[in-house]
């Protein structure tokens, strides 16, 4: 399915912003503090291993973090996994299981999934003192580490709270090989003998999706896409993905319209690439039975000023979502002051303190009572959404994980 | 300007969360672990996350729980009522919690195998301070220096410092009074409310107060 029209091209390159940057937001204590640890730290390199350069949550945060912490002088090598489609529609067996999902794969693509990583070890250089391996994707390259006096890290992005298995009693022993783990919230972690610590994600303030944005181009956003900017705006930010209930949020506009003449915003993508997100985009477009209000965007991957615009310029923005990672949408809105409605589900109740930073819910009925409160009380609306800012300036920038990055190295390094 | 007897060392104080294998899913749970776990941990769910509860109804994460996992109301306010200016040693704010959790479930018996909506997951703060090789000699130096402290030492110097100090007092108060001679302003300082101020709030009171005394 083609994108909406009226998306804009693909935008120039960002420039790279630096360290000093970063205290527009976080203050420069926070940065001379980050100058402090990273000074202690003698490592010849580190390394971050991941299984793509573009596309993806994780190599979105690397792609900012490997060039601050080369600011830093902590020399960092980016490596990425070589598979191929036959790899990789392994790899996605294993993530759809160690969320939960009975294991959709032959017995055969343990095998496979392990010689594709001994390739992968073969090829690398591994002169480096420190290690990151991020998700499950490149564990076996831990056996890398025997006969070297390095430091390896897992960094588990995903929920591994109720793994299938038979998939995590293969991919366990590889994670036992490591000094620590790193995970983005307690309950998603396993019980393991090695030392577990909590690693939050964390969004980039300085990044197209965040950056602060003239409300005149706001304005132009909102009127290119046909959205009145007079009446409420309800928005839900995320891929066509049935975990993220479009159609429920859907039914809780309906039922907050009886009262406000609001209207909706579904903007995401995952609808070209995905043969299910088009299926997913189809019944969206079919439950929102063509009313005007509702404004279904499909848009193209380089959308993010246009995300963030659609976001600052929202009443209220909602994540309904049925089952979540962390949820990093949310942040994103609290920190342009939005107030939030969401789902108490995988890591939004870390973000969102009800009724302190947003609300949370459980239900279409109850997203919908909720969004009417806020329509109905616009101070605390207000209120809501500078807390949230707060906390996300406080927990879920990029600074702060760079920090607890080289706390980390620090412990591990030099202990 | 009176110069210190003693610089003001400056550091970066900086905390790591390590997350523990215990988990209680009960109260009973919850008072067993409190026995057993370490210090760091105690003192990370009540010292460390003070600031997270500057937003919140309780003043740490026992109290915390045990009203939104457990509707546990009486008991959340008797945890949150521990006043942590008044601890010295993480072992004595130990057996405070505990008893004050034995004493409820003598009183609510049935409460303490009652599953809890979610479980609480024990945690730990591990500490990383470094010297910014910076130093205070006169309190217009050291107001300075907080004004450009980071979140993360200001709570190392002015609230985890009591544990350090085992003296019922801050790291500000206990260098005014000794380095200065100022016992009247360590007193004021360290009167400055951390429960009810966010950190940002104690650095102004704190820089507020240090300003406007007489030099």
């Amino acid at each position: 399915m083609a994108p909406v029209t009226g998306a804009s091209p693909p935008p120039n390159p960002p420039t790279m912003p630096h360290l000093a940057d970063y205290a527009a937001v976080g203050g420069d204590p926070e940065i001379r503090e980050l100058r402090a640890l990273a000074s202690r730290l003698d490592v010849r390199s580190v390394k971050m291993v991941n299984t793509t350069a573009v596309g993806g949550g994780v190599a979105e945060i690397l792609n900012r973090l490997v060039p601050l912490l080369e600011e830093l002088g902590i020399r960092t090598k980016w490596e990425v996994l070589k598979g191929g489609e036959e790899f990789f529609a392994v790899t996605k067996a294993f993530h759809n299981a160690l969320h939960g999902e009975p294991y959709q794969g032959s017995p055969e693509w343990f095998e496979r999934f392990v010689a594709v990583n001994d390739e992968n070890r073969k090829r690398m250089d591994w002169d480096d003192d420190l290690v990151v391996i991020h998700d499950p994707q490149p564990l076996p390259l831990v056996l890398a580490r025997e006969g070297r006096n390095s430091h390896w890290i897992w960094r588990c992005h995903i929920d591994l709270s109720r793994p299938n298995i038979e998939v995590w009693n293969f991919l366990r022993p590889f994670v036992e090989k490591f000094d620590a783990g790193l995970f983005s919230a307690p309950a998603f972690t396993q019980s393991l003998p090695i030392p577990q610590y909590l690693f939050y994600p964390a969004i980039d303030p300085l990044s197209d999706k965040n950056r602060e944005l003239p409300a005149e181009y706001v304005q132009q956003v909102v009127e290119r896409f046909g959205i009145d900017s007079k009446r409420p705006i309800l928005t839900q930010i995320s891929r066509f993905d049935r975990l993220k209930d479009p159609v429920g949020v859907i039914q809780a506009y309906r039922s907050v319209r009886k009262y406000f003449d609001c209207q909706l915003v579904l903007a995401g993508g995952g609808a070209d690439d995905d043969p299910e997100g088009a299926k997913v985009l189809g019944e969206v477009e079919e439950a929102s039975n063509a009313d005007p209000d509702i404004h279904i965007l499909n848009l193209p991957p380089w959308s993010h000023l246009e995300i963030n615009a659609l976001q600052r310029a929202s009443t209220v923005v909602i994540q309904k979502s049925l089952r979540e990672g962390f949820g990093l949408t949310v942040s994103e809105a609290l920190l342009k002051k939005k107030p939030v409605v969401a789902s108490a589900v995988g890591g939004i109740p870390v973000q969102v303190i009800h009724k302190v930073t947003g609300l949370l819910t459980h239900s279409v009925e109850g997203t919908a009572y909720q969004i009417r409160f806020l329509l109905s009380n616009p101070e605390f609306a207000r209120q809501l959404g500078e807390n949230g800012r707060e906390h996300v300036k406080e927990n879920f920038l990029l600074t702060h994980n760079l920090r607890r990055y080289l706390l980390l190295f620090l412990n591990l390094h030099h202990r | 300007m009176k110069p210190a007897k003693q610089p003001f060392d400056f550091v970066a104080a900086s905390y790591l969360i390590r997350i523990r294998p215990e988990r209680a899913w009960t109260l009973a749970e919850l008072a067993q672990h409190l026995g057993s776990v370490s210090e760091d941990s105690i003192f990370y769910h009540t010292f460390q996350s003070l600031e997270t509860h500057h937003y919140t109804v309780f003043s740490n994460d026992f109290a915390q729980w045990c009203l939104t996992a457990c509707n546990e109301a009486v008991l959340a306010e008797e945890l949150s009522a521990v006043d942590l200016r008044d601890i010295v040693a993480v072992e004595e704010l130990r057996k405070l919690l505990i008893g004050k959790l034995e004493v409820h479930l003598t009183r609510v018996p049935q409460a303490g195998d009652r599953p809890a909506f979610e479980p609480f997951y024990f945690s730990e703060a591990v500490e990383t301070v470094v010297s910014l090789d910076s130093q205070a000699a006169t309190l217009g130096e050291l107001a300075a220096g907080i004004r450009r402290m980071g979140n993360q030492t200001l709570h190392y110097h002015f609230i985890n410092s009591r544990l350090r100090l085992r003296l019922q007092t801050n790291d500000f108060s206990n260098w005014i009074d000794d380095s200065l001679g100022l016992p009247e302003l360590a007193r004021k300082v360290n009167r400055i409310d951390f429960y009810t101020n966010t950190l940002g709030g104690i650095r102004r009171e704190l820089v507020q107060v240090m300003e406007s005394w007489p030099q």
